[in-house]
Formats: C-alpha cells, structure tokens, sequence
C-alpha cells in the first residue's frame, strides 16, 4: 500500500483501529526508513499500541504514546513528544487516534499543522457488525461527529467487518456493500478492505484491494 | 437465528438491559465499565429512555432506589470502587424490598486499586454489599453471550423477589469482545408490582416504600419473611455448569473468566491423564453447594481459581463440608492465572494424591 506521510485513523470504539495501526507500522517500516506509530488514544486503557512495543523496537518504530499508557494509571494523558508528528517532516507516522468522536478530541491539538502540511490521509475505520454503526446512515454520524471533534475532514473508508474469531469469508464479502454504502455516501473512496491472515488466501483474488492483519490487541 | 454482532461485554450488557425493559440507567464513569454508560448515553436518548451520569454513585444509586419504587426496570453500573459507593444504597434497596439490577465491572483493589480485571468483590457482593442482614442474587457470566442472557435474567430475578440482582463481571469481561446475539434473548414480562408508588388514582391505600422500621418486633419479622424468600431462591434458582466433573478426582472450582482459563487447564491435565474436572458456579449466591457436596463423594482434591487472594474458596470449603482438601490458585491486583499455572496446580495437587 502507498502511504503519505501521516496516515490518521479514527472511527467508532471497538472498530479495529489499534490492529489495523499497528500492521499499517509494520508494513511501513518495510518500505521506508524512520516509521513512528502514534497511540493518541485517550478513551480506552485496556488495548493500547503500547501493548506491541518490543515488536515495534525490533523494527526500528518509533512509539510515541503517553507515559501513562498500559501503565495502570488510569490518567488520559497526551505523549510529550506529541509535536513531532507533525514537526520532523522526515518521518512517517501512523496515527491511532481514540474512539468516537470524544476520543478524536486529542487529534483536534494538531489540527492547524496537519491541513497546513496536507500530506496525509484520514481514514474512518468502519465495521459493520458492530452495535451502533450496522449500517451507512448510523456509520456516517459517527463519521461526522469525528471530524467535527477534530476538524479535520476524512480522505477514505477502510472495511474492517469482522466478528472476531467467528469471521469467515462470507462475512466479510457481505460487507463490501455495506462498506461501498459508506463510502459513496461519505463521497470518499473504499481505501481498503481488512482481513486476518486465516481469510487472506481465500479472499485475495475476491477483494482489491485488500489488507492482511496478524492480530496484535487480544484479549485472553 | 438473528444476526450476530461483534460486541464489548460491557455494551451487550447495555443492550440486554434495554432489550429487558430497562428504560431507566443511572451510572458515572469508572475504567473498566465505562462502555455501558456510554452505550446508554447514546442509545437511551433515542428510544424515549433516561440516561443520566449523576453527580456520582451515590447519587445514581439512590436514582435507582426512586425508579424502583415506581415499579419500573431500572439499573446502574461500576467497578469496584464504585460498587463501594453504592454499598449504603444496596442495603436501602434491600431493606425496601426493591428490585433492581446492578453491574460490577471489577477492578484490583483494594483502595483505588488498578484498572486491570480482579474478581475481589466476592466477599463485598456474596455477602450483601452493605450493612445489614440481607442478600443480593449475585450472577457470574464468563461470555459475552452470558453477559446479555444474566442481565434479562437478572432483572427477572430481581423482579420475581422483590429484590437487587447484580451482575459480577471483571474487566477482562467487560472489555472483550465476542460476536452475541441480541436480538435473540427471551425476555418474560415484568411481573405486576402491586406494591409500587404509581399514585393512588382514589381507588386504593398509599403504597409506602421505606428501609426505616424502628419496632424492633416488627424489624425482625422483616427480616425473617426475607430469608425465607431466600431460602425459596437457594432452592429454585441456583446455576451452575459442570464441566468433566463425573469421574474428576480433581475439581477446579472457578467463575467468570478464572472459569475459561480454568477449563482450558482441565483439558490440558486430560490429556496428561489426569482425571480433572471443572464446576463453575454461574450464581455466586445462592452458591451451588448441590454440585460440590456430590463432588466431595468421588474426587480426591479441589481447587479453587480465583483472581483475588482466595474468597470463593471459603464456599467451597463449606459445601465440600471439608470433606476434601481445598486448594487456593490464585493471582491478585489485576493479574489473571493463565492455563500453565492451572495445569501446574493441578499437577501438584494430583502428585500429592497419587
């Protein structure tokens, strides 16, 4: 996939961004030098970026993320080193921003610099099967409610329809309606669709393009 | 079958709750329950429902008190420390014989504690929550399906006896996240509530809802016909699963998510040969002494899974009878055991009785 220098992700709670943040990383650490994930999640302090941080080391990723994270202090804090997502132009970040609209706050702070610098791309993260956004019309007010919180406005739509471990095929090309829903009613593009490893095989040839996830942020 | 959706534990009890009846939610935030305040603040508005984030706990469950006197399903939500808030509350609610369901999301504590899942409330939640002599139904779910079935079947209990029901989850459940059906769950009609302040309209006495009862004669007759209530749920109402247990010399006693790491180490000891077994009490009270007095009969050992220093373990030792050697496997402050440490409990607990 091609990335621009900053790749912002947001969407509903609970949509998969943290996985999809962290593979973005990885796969960008492969094609580029000097790659930083940014966990600027101030909603939720139980899956966290921070979670895969001695996979980031061993690929040379830079984590910007808060002291506090995964820390046992339940403190929503933002990272000191939080301006140099958009100050060092050299580097490449993949940004995991909080849920909803409440999360999408904190990304609100680097706003002015990211439009100004307008090399990057803003992706709403959707998935079907979950409670509050089955379908377009309830996905594009949570949308809405994103960049209305952080002004910034979306470039693109990434399919993450999922049901965890039960997901098959099925599932996830049922969702490509839904998914192209979303899209032309938000007048973006369908930038993506999300798969874990198992499906990748069988779904590769069926879905362009499509993005391969190793699930990191697990429960037990 | 209706279609699945990938839910938080925390949002199916939420939406479980609003499929029961529940129109009525009081709650303030606290990791790790947070999503059903959430759920609520954004669902309740748009079904004509309340959703209000008190000023604190206190607060919401003292909304909950006033909801439940007017005979409406009603609940609020926290975690540990919040639960604790709410302990004067609980007993006021069981002291007016009031129906009502709350949720416990734990955390480690004690104090503030941490944020990560604990099961340390079983003591505070078995034994009442509060002061006074009284119980509350106390359910253990270890899915997140059963996160939806225990919360409309804790309203229904709730309401068929008059009294609080309460969900005890841990954080691990109320953060994951599990595809469940909704749409599916039965749910029996609230029963009427003749006792309840909906106004008198001229045609019958006041309904008086009340905690206070200064004759002691008669305070003591209140609380007789209460234990006899519970005396009717200990027998009609207790829920378990057992798991492997009929020919298990050795029985893992464990709720919750202890339960799912639990029966994973039953399986890895069957296959070592091993004859281990698993009962997970789904009520924590009324406590399934049934199934653990009949263990006692055949197996050898038992040992009791718990994500706090060892509470649970005082119940099994009772229904054992202390027939058996119980056993205590624990970790505590948010840490939970994972199958290898089970297995390990196992193995040396079966060394010790080969």
């Amino acid at each position: 996939m091609h990335y621009k220098r900053l790749t912002i992700l947001c969407g509903h709670y609970g949509s998969g961004k943290t996985n999809i943040a962290v593979n973005m990383a990885f796969d960008l650490a492969a094609q580029r030098e000097n790659v930083a994930i940014a966990d600027l999640d101030i909603v939720n302090p139980y899956f966290r970026s921070k979670d895969s941080e001695d996979e980031f080391k061993a690929r040379g990723i830079r984590l910007i993320c808060s002291d506090f994270a995964s820390s046992n202090v339940d403190l929503p804090s933002m990272p000191a080193d939080l301006y140099s997502i958009t100050d060092d132009k050299s580097m490449s970040v993949v940004l995991d921003i909080g849920g909803d609209d409440r999360g999408a706050y904190a990304l609100g702070r680097l706003r002015d610099a990211i439009k100004a610098e307008n090399d990057y791309e803003m992706l709403m993260v959707v998935n079907k099967f979950r409670p509050l956004t089955p379908d377009a019309e309830s996905t594009i007010e949570v949308m809405r409610e994103i960049e209305w919180a952080c002004g910034i406005p979306f470039t693109g739509i990434i399919n993450n329809s999922n049901l965890a471990g039960e997901t098959d095929a099925d599932d996830v090309l049922g969702s490509l309606t839904y998914a192209e829903e979303v899209a032309k009613l938000a007048n973006l593009p369908l930038v993506l669709t999300t798969v874990e490893e198992k499906l990748y095989d069988e779904l590769k040839d069926k879905i362009s393009p499509l993005f391969r996830l190793k699930l990191q942020a697990r429960p037990v | 079958m209706a279609d699945k959706i990938l839910m938080k534990g925390n949002e199916a009890i939420a939406a479980a709750a609003i499929k029961a009846g529940c129109m009525h939610y009081f709650g303030y935030p606290i990791t790790p329950q947070t999503e059903i305040a959430a759920y609520m603040a954004k669902v309740m508005p748009k079904i004509g429902g309340t959703f209000l984030q008190a000023e604190s706990e206190i607060a919401a469950i003292n909304m909950v008190y006033g909801v439940a006197s007017a005979g409406k399903r009603v609940m609020t939500s926290s975690s540990s420390p919040g639960v604790s808030l709410k302990g004067e509350g609980l007993s006021y609610l069981a002291g007016s014989d009031l129906p009502a369901l709350i949720v416990n999301v734990q955390r480690g504590g004690p104090g503030l504690g941490g944020i990560q899942p604990s099961q340390s409330d079983y003591f505070q939640s078995t034994r009442g929550g509060g002061h006074g002599d009284y119980h509350m139904i106390v359910l253990a779910p270890a899915s997140v399906q059963e996160m939806a079935e225990l919360t409309v079947k804790g309203f229904e209990l709730a309401d068929t006896y008059r009294m609080t029901a309460m969900i005890l989850a841990d954080g691990t459940m109320g953060q994951m996240m599990e595809p469940v059906s909704i749409d599916d769950l039965k749910v029996n009609p609230a029963p009427e509530k003749p006792w309840a302040t909906t106004g008198t309209k001229m045609a019958r006495e006041h309904n008086i809802v009340n905690s206070l009862s200064l004759v002691p004669e008669e305070l003591e007759e209140l609380n007789f016909k209460r234990y006899d209530r519970y005396k009717v749920i200990e027998e009609n109402e207790t829920m378990y699963e057992e798991y492997m247990v009929e020919d298990a010399d050795i029985v893992l006693a464990a709720f919750g998510i202890a339960a799912r790491v639990s029966k994973n180490a039953v399986d890895e000891a069957r296959k070592l040969g091993i004859k281990a077994g698993l009962i997970r009490p789904i009520t924590l009270w009324p406590f399934p002494k049934a199934p653990f007095k009949a263990a006692a009969e055949h197996a050898k050992a038992f040992i009791s899974v718990e994500l706090n220093m060892g509470q649970m373990i005082e119940d099994v030792i009772l229904a054992t009878e202390s027939k058996r050697p119980v056993t205590l496997c624990n970790r505590a402050g948010g840490m939970i055991p994972d199958p290898a440490q089970v297995l390990n409990a196992i193995k040396e607990v079966n060394g010790g009785i080969a």
